[in-house]
């Protein structure tokens, strides 16, 4: 019983991140593009996929992984996210030049891009506090808050950059899979946050890597 | 006292007077004295490639791009005005020349060029349009289509003096 339960989440989880890829696969739209912008493309998606499963891996929500297997899973999904990012703001640059200067610079006219790129920026903060948490001697407590509230930035911003875009991905499966993505980041977010005003976060839960 | 605002001979006075100046709106609907020149778009320059050939239409076709040249202030249509026009299509991307394309207005202002279908390019379905000659200010246009399904697309020009 308990594994029929584990095998159906992690179904669920790769029906929601893969149907929508495999949709966006089918798109008429990548006949007229390029290999370039093609995997700037589907960088983006792959990232708001595993948007979806780092909330469900630090709230120990995939079975099988331990308390210290689904964080340290989370730390390459974050590492993998950098580069997702990386590869597709490189790729987009490549594909157009003056475009995504524009996007970077915060003068774009596409109303999703501002979204976007503070997201990026958001992402890439994460990465450095992670990286550098210890050598700035942040407090638990500190890095924990931060990260949750760049988590916010993060997942609100993707959705919204998302959402706006008219690109390859096929509607009902990007809404499907942006709403997932918020709703995951809100509950784990807030069971967190709860438990980090209750005091009852351990701090070696987290410590012990 | 003399401070009673609301009584009827001031009501048909103010009546009259919006009847009258609504009538003469409607005689002389185009203030042209005010006509305010277009400004550039942001992004309306990205890929353009200067100079792009008068043609009588872009690769093969199937999409409309058409518009007016106004002259800002007293709004006289302007004919013979160079338009040049690229964006991402079924042909090509927008950097490549055989997306780009000009044409000339008419004898009314307007013009109007065939070009392959405009598809979505970062996250748009969107029409770039220049109006580069030196006789009056540059202005670049970057219309977006309702729907990537649109078959046509509309560009207005409003320029003033170089």
């Amino acid at each position: 019983m308990r594994l029929a339960r584990a095998a159906l989440i992690w179904i669920a989880l790769a029906t929601a991140i893969c149907v929508p890829i495999a949709l966006a696969a089918t798109s008429p739209q990548l006949a007229w593009r390029g290999p370039v912008y093609i995997l700037a493309g589907f960088s983006g998606i792959g990232a708001l996929g595993l948007m979806l499963v780092q909330p469900l891996l630090i709230a120990g929500y995939l079975p099988g992984l331990s308390a210290y297997r689904g964080r340290r899973v989370h730390h390459w999904i974050g590492g993998a996210l950098v580069v997702a990012i990386v590869v597709h703001v490189a790729g987009l640059w490549i594909t157009s030049p003056p475009d995504m200067i524009d996007a970077l610079l915060y003068a774009s006219p596409t109303p999703f891009s501002p979204w976007g790129v503070t997201a990026m920026w958001a992402i890439f903060a994460v990465a450095l506090l992670a990286i550098f948490r210890r050598r700035l001697g942040l407090r638990l407590r500190t890095w924990r808050v931060a990260h949750m509230l760049l988590a916010i930035v993060i997942v609100a911003g993707s959705v919204v950059h998302g959402i706006l875009i008219e690109g390859t991905m096929e509607t009902v499966s990007k809404t499907a899979l942006c709403a997932l993505v918020l709703v995951a980041a809100i509950k784990v977010l807030a069971d967190l946050w709860a438990r980090i005003k209750r005091g009852s976060l351990r701090g070696e839960v987290i410590t012990r890597q | 006292m003399t401070t009673v605002i609301l009584n009827r001979r001031n009501l048909l006075a103010a009546g009259g007077f919006v009847v009258a100046t609504g009538a003469s709106g409607l005689l002389w609907p185009a203030r042209a004295e005010d006509l305010a020149p277009t400004e550039s778009m942001t992004g309306g320059s990205n890929n353009y490639r200067k100079g792009a050939a008068i043609v009588d239409r872009i690769g093969k076709g199937g999409f409309w791009m058409s518009g007016t040249v106004r002259r800002a202030g007293d709004g006289v249509p302007l004919a013979g005005q160079r338009i040049q026009i690229w964006a991402h299509t079924v042909e090509g991307q927008e950097h490549e020349p055989q997306s780009h394309g000009a044409t000339l207005t008419d004898k009314n202002g307007a013009f109007r060029l065939e070009m392959p279908q405009i598809i979505p390019i970062f996250g748009q379905p969107h029409g770039h349009l220049a109006y580069d000659s030196g006789e009056f200010k540059t202005v670049f246009l970057r219309p977006v289509m309702r729907s990537a399904k649109e078959t046509s697309l509309e560009a207005h020009f409003v320029l003033q003096p170089a």
